[in-house]
């Protein structure tokens, strides 16, 4: 690769008597620097941080309206959702039966498919209610009103656990039949 | 028979355009890099699909790291570490803690809160790198009944009174749901209706409403 001294030969003729200086060549191998260069062109490849965080907005309800003032939703249109620890999500339909015959174990996949199936159906305004327990985390929360603007729901509350719910998932959990 | 005489040419390459490309790559990756500010919380966000970049200015947040524990820190422009004096002083005087000027200005330059209100003094003495998340044990808000960031929203309300407020909330995927409750109580009881979650971009899934709304350009 080296290419040092290529135009030094001698088979330019000067006139005779004419000394001939020694010509070196002026060229230099730029193999290492191109090396180098790529070296480091990869290293803030592999370093920079191209996309920047995003926010994802959530507005609060105001608690202190008055209850009359509030918006009820109709319970028997409402999906409820509920997270339980380890990822599981169990959800049941309209309001929860005494024998909890509809309260039913699914996971982030599959609620994907249930949330669409409800908003398909000749009910137009689905409303979510989302109850986190106090088993799961923070991720299971963002992923879950991720899916409400996925899938473009646009009714739905975060709404606190009742006992009665809060004692169905983690009986559910304990016999091992949740989602995974 | 004589073989035709095949000239022998040289296998060097001329590098210098190539050199040229490769500093040309490099200069842009030199200028357009922004290195990631070491983080004093490290916190892991989880992805959402939202689009809108996070605020860097009139910025307050609060970081809940993996353990539940809860940071609260402001923008990097001078604007807004004043609005920061401001929330630390209206804390002083609220709850007597007799911090000096020197105390507060070593916790405005401070990169986080990360104490209870009464420790608030003991931070002040720390320098910025004895500041992190394993020697500070975050501003209590497990508990329901002692909830310091009650105290601190109302402050960051009083030092924003007036102007637009970036409420910015930066959890950790593991962080347990009930300190982020308690959070979101701290908001609610100061009026603070609005905020925002940091979470990592993520593309939308093919063939979901919002994507059909999305490729149809319906702007939601």
């Amino acid at each position: 690769m080296a290419e040092m001294d290529t135009s030094g030969g001698g088979h330019h003729k000067k006139g005779p008597g004419v000394k001939k200086g020694k010509k070196l060549s002026t060229r230099v191998d730029l193999t290492p620097m191109v090396d180098l260069g790529f070296l480091l062109i990869t290293f803030f490849i592999f370093t920079t941080t191209m996309s920047q965080p995003t926010a994802m907005r959530l507005a609060l309800p105001d608690d202190r309206v008055k209850p009359e003032d509030q918006n009820k939703i109709k319970q028997s249109g409402a999906l409820t959702i509920l997270l339980g620890r380890d990822n599981n999500v169990f959800y049941y339909e309209g309001e929860l039966a005494p024998d909890a015959s509809n309260f039913k174990a699914s996971n982030f996949k599959e609620i994907r498919d249930e949330i669409i199936s409800r908003k398909r159906s000749a009910d137009t305004n689905l409303v979510v209610v989302i109850k986190p327990s106090d088993e799961c985390t923070y991720k299971n929360v963002i992923d879950i009103l991720d899916e409400m603007s996925i899938n473009v729901v646009k009714r739905y509350a975060m709404v606190d656990i009742t006992d009665v719910e809060d004692q169905l998932i983690k009986r559910t959990e304990g016999g091992g039949t949740g989602g995974q | 028979m004589g073989r035709p005489k095949i000239a022998r040419k040289s296998t060097a390459v001329d590098m210098t355009a190539m050199c040229d490309v490769a500093f040309l790559l490099l200069s842009f990756f030199i200028l357009t890099t922004k290195f990631k500010p070491s983080e004093a919380v490290p916190v892991s966000t989880p992805s959402s699909v939202a689009n809108k970049i996070a605020p860097e200015t009139d910025v307050v947040m609060i970081s809940l790291n993996a353990d539940g524990h809860v940071y609260l820190s402001v923008g990097d422009s001078q604007r807004d570490k004043d609005k920061k004096q401001a929330m630390l002083e209206s804390i002083n005087q609220r709850f007597s803690l007799g911090l000096t000027p020197t105390d507060i200005a070593n916790l405005k330059k401070a990169p986080f809160i990360g104490v209870p209100i009464a420790q608030l003094k003991q931070q002040a003495a720390l320098s910025t790198d004895q500041m992190n998340s394993k020697t500070l044990p975050g501003i209590p808000s497990q508990d329901t009944a002692r909830n310091e960031m009650n105290d601190w929203m109302a402050a960051a309300v009083q030092a924003y009174q007036g102007e637009k407020m970036n409420l910015i909330l930066k959890g950790d995927n593991v962080a347990k749901y009930p300190v982020f409750k308690n959070i979101i109580a701290a908001f609610k009881k100061n009026e603070q209706f609005k905020f925002s979650m940091v979470t990592n971009p993520q593309a939308v899934p093919q063939g979901s409403d919002l994507w059909k709304d999305n490729v149809s350009g319906k702007a939601q």
